[in-house]
């Protein structure tokens, strides 16, 4: 049992967090340490960056463009992006549909889509949840039927997030309604820019717009635009979900934003002194910390576990991660939000508008706090993890 | 960064796994409380055969050299199987103070007794105005020709009643909270003027209260520098803390256990309550807050490694934040989740809730530890 990384590792955390410091541009960092949303061109300019470096896709496997490193080092890339900060690889191409690519599709299909989606010249998102269709997701009545060598697509999607800019979509379809839920269900892929895709926003509650309703009113969609096999989809939903285990802690995010609270904190005074003074604060600082320190070591043992066995078997400690990186993320907005006081009040009507900072930064804290409410819902709900560790650890 | 046991540490493992498998199941652990003492002389000589009394002991003191991993799956083992046996007592505190702060001399009249099992320990160290503080100290040391004279009262030692042996702190000089002026002392228990009030613990184990009046003692009787004992006390009490640690783990493990099976088992309304998706929830915020526990516990043993005494500490005291936190939880839905049967004496599971309610209160509770954490700035 040994804590320490090899020099090797710590040799390399050193390489990563100098490229951070050369190559993110200042401006992205900040609107980042701000807690402000970024224009499509700021994260397309930052991953294009990461591209050329050959860190774009740096878990994928070596042939497609992957880097080879070692499960420690994917751990310490993560953890030095989120704590830069600086914006993670888009989920939806790069950790979503791009393994179900070239784990599942055709020789074809891996040419066409996988350099696309390492420099982000198709933006993809997810088709997954409907409105009747949420955690029960194998329910979904999205239709795609076979005319000729098209697809026929109608129905409608929810919560998909920055549809908005997205050129790809891909796609959980029913396309055997007579089988069981699970097994009429196929994995298809589409421009959204085709005829018949609908994009209508979502404002959420902290008054952004990244997550939209998508209709599809007989989109057509080429025959070979199925990835794997037909009816096999929610088999790859399973893969593409069950794939990112260890990222999903966000043990880096949760750090750096502990990191922006202690230093609000030793500013904004109350009743005399700073907050960080105030012992019932600090107490709820300081159980945080406790927390997240955990979690970072379950996060350890989990990569060191992978690291070495290899990711077959997962480690049953992964299925902490979602549950306290999610609880860890809400409280530290919620920190932050008891640090601001009263001053969390105003409501910048433009800060959404990535162009238009009418207000102090300060003025993102709350929406950070209600925006975050997602990250226990998201990703299959916390009541769902559950649900998969009585049965999958507990055998209940 | 590797979190697997070596292949002698797994094979340790599975010998006290199989060992304790073997001989303290429930029903022979009421048996060995029913003992003179409160637990078994034969369980303490099949350990000491074992060789696991004399685990962390230097080769050249008779032992097997092991660290803290070794300490550590020992701990976790005893937790599992409720141990009444005075390991942490005898071998890890006193066995502790000899091995990090012990002449050549001490070591050689004193180690080899504990390693063949043939003598247990005890660590006096609580006064009633003390608490978790560990230099807090009113019973004095005084100085007379060469040797010291020990007056005062120590509370709740564990293992005190029976032991052979003391370690006492004691003050030499300033006042009772000073940080410097305190010794760490070896009491033969039977010394003239020790008077040992014995009584069980709430977790089935054996404590004393103890009075020293007029204690003489010979020089030899000081372990380390006896004007500054405090930094080894630390170091110890540390080490102690982290066996807790580990120990509380074993326990929780065992609790979600054995508690997954009982409710997989008992039926109401027609069906398993496992089958119960309110139990099945809370089962798996039981596991969650073991894991937390555990992946904290192998943090504190390794943490004792660290070169930075602060981040030591801190880190140790953050361990001690965690496993406090799960115990309680973990502890008490244990009892929940059995319902009725949960609180009688004849099942397990409320001793394993009653040990790790001790534990949390045993070296500093988790308010005691939340404050050292950040009083020392916290972890980030």
């Amino acid at each position: 049992m040994d804590l320490a990384f090899t020099k090797e590792e710590q040799a390399f955390r050193e390489e990563v967090r100098q490229f951070f410091k050369d190559n993110v541009p200042p401006e992205t960092r900040r609107k980042m340490v701000e807690g402000r949303h970024l224009s499509k061109d700021e994260m397309v300019t930052w991953w294009r960056i990461l591209n050329k470096k050959g860190w774009g896709v740096s878990h994928w496997p070596t042939e497609y463009g992957g880097t080879g490193w070692s499960s420690v080092q994917h751990y310490i890339f993560n953890e030095e992006l989120q704590a830069y900060p600086a914006p993670q690889p888009l989920a939806f191409g790069v950790s979503m549909v791009g393994p179900v690519i070239y784990t599942f599709g055709n020789e074809e299909q891996k040419k066409k889509y996988l350099p696309r989606i390492a420099n982000v010249d198709d933006w993809w998102c997810q088709g997954f949840s409907e409105p009747g269709s949420g955690s029960d997701l194998a329910s979904l009545k999205t239709k795609a039927e076979r005319r000729g060598d098209k697809w026929i697509i109608n129905g409608q999607k929810t919560w998909t997030t920055l549809a908005q800019h997205a050129d790809m979509i891909f796609c959980l379809c029913r396309t055997d309604p007579s089988a069981k839920k699970q097994m009429g269900i196929s994995f298809i892929v589409f421009s959204m820019k085709s005829k018949g895709v609908t994009v209508r926003p979502i404002q959420t509650i902290d008054g952004g717009r990244e997550v939209n309703e998508v209709f599809f009113d007989d989109v057509e969609v080429p025959i070979e635009n199925l990835i794997g096999e037909e009816n096999k989809g929610w088999d790859y939903a399973k893969f593409l979900l069950g794939n990112e285990r260890t990222g999903i802690a966000r043990v880096g995010v949760s750090k750096e934003r502990i990191r922006r609270i202690k230093e609000l904190a030793a500013k904004v005074e109350s009743g005399g002194r700073p907050v960080l003074e105030d012992p019932s604060f600090r107490e709820k600082l300081t159980a945080c910390e406790v927390e997240l320190k955990a979690l970072e070591l379950t996060q350890l043992r989990v990569v060191a576990d992978e690291g070495k066995h290899g990711k077959g078997k997962p480690n049953p400690a992964s299925s902490v991660l979602k549950i306290k990186g999610s609880e860890i993320q809400q409280t530290t907005t919620e920190l932050l939000m008891e640090v601001i006081g009263p001053f969390a009040a105003p409501y910048d009507v433009h800060g959404d508008d990535d162009s238009n900072e009418t207000m102090d930064w300060t003025a993102q804290i709350a929406p950070s706090y209600f925006n975050n409410r997602k990250v226990s819902i998201y990703g299959g709900s916390n009541e769902i993890q559950r649900n998969i560790i009585a049965k999958a650890v507990l055998g209940l | 960064m590797d979190f697997d046991l070596t292949e002698e540490q797994r094979l340790l493992k599975d010998s006290i796994d199989g060992l304790l498998a073997d001989a303290y199941d429930f029903d022979k652990r009421k048996l060995y409380m029913k003992e003179k003492g409160g637990w078994s002389r034969a369980m303490w000589s099949k350990l000491a055969e074992q060789g696991l009394l004399g685990l962390p002991f230097s080769e050249e003191d008779g032992g097997f050299g092991a660290g803290g991993v070794e300490t550590m799956i020992v701990m976790e083992a005893m937790g599992r199987a409720l141990v009444l046996e005075p390991y942490l007592a005898t071998v890890v505190l006193s066995g502790g103070f000899l091995r990090h702060g012990g002449s050549a001399a001490q070591k050689a009249a004193h180690l080899p007794a504990i390693i063949d099992g043939s003598k247990t320990f005890a660590f006096a160290q609580l006064e009633k105005q003390s608490r978790y503080d560990l230099f807090d100290v009113a019973t004095s040391a005084k100085k007379k020709g060469d040797g010291w004279v020990i007056d005062g009262e120590k509370f709740v030692v564990l293992n005190g009643e029976n032991a052979d042996t003391l370690i006492v702190t004691a003050r030499t000089s300033g006042g009772q909270r000073d940080k410097s002026g305190i010794g760490v002392f070896i009491v033969p228990a039977d010394a003239k003027g020790v008077t040992r009030k014995g009584y069980p613990t709430q977790d089935g184990l054996h404590a004393a209260d103890i009075t020293f009046t007029g204690v003489e003692v010979g020089a030899d009787a000081v372990i380390g520098d006896a004007a500054n004992g405090l930094p080894l006390i630390e170091r110890v009490v540390d080490e102690a803390r982290i066996a807790l640690c580990a120990e509380a783990v074993g326990l929780m493990d065992e609790s979600l256990k054995t508690t997954v099976e009982y409710i997989k088992t008992r039926k109401q309304f027609g069906v398993a309550i496992g089958s119960f998706q309110s139990l099945q929830h809370r089962a798996s915020d039981m596991f969650v807050a073991l894991e937390q526990a555990r992946s904290m516990s192998m943090f504190a043993t390794m943490a004792a490694e660290f070169d930075d005494a602060k981040e030591r500490a801190t880190s140790i005291a953050a361990a001690k934040v965690q496993i406090g936190k799960s115990a309680k939880f973990v502890g008490q839905q244990s009892v929940q989740l059995h319902g009725g049967i949960g609180m009688t004496m004849e099942a397990k599971i409320g001793h394993y809730f009653k040990r790790l309610s001790m534990i949390e209160l045993t070296f500093g509770d988790t308010d005691y530890h939340m404050r050292r954490v950040s009083e020392a700035g916290g972890l980030i």
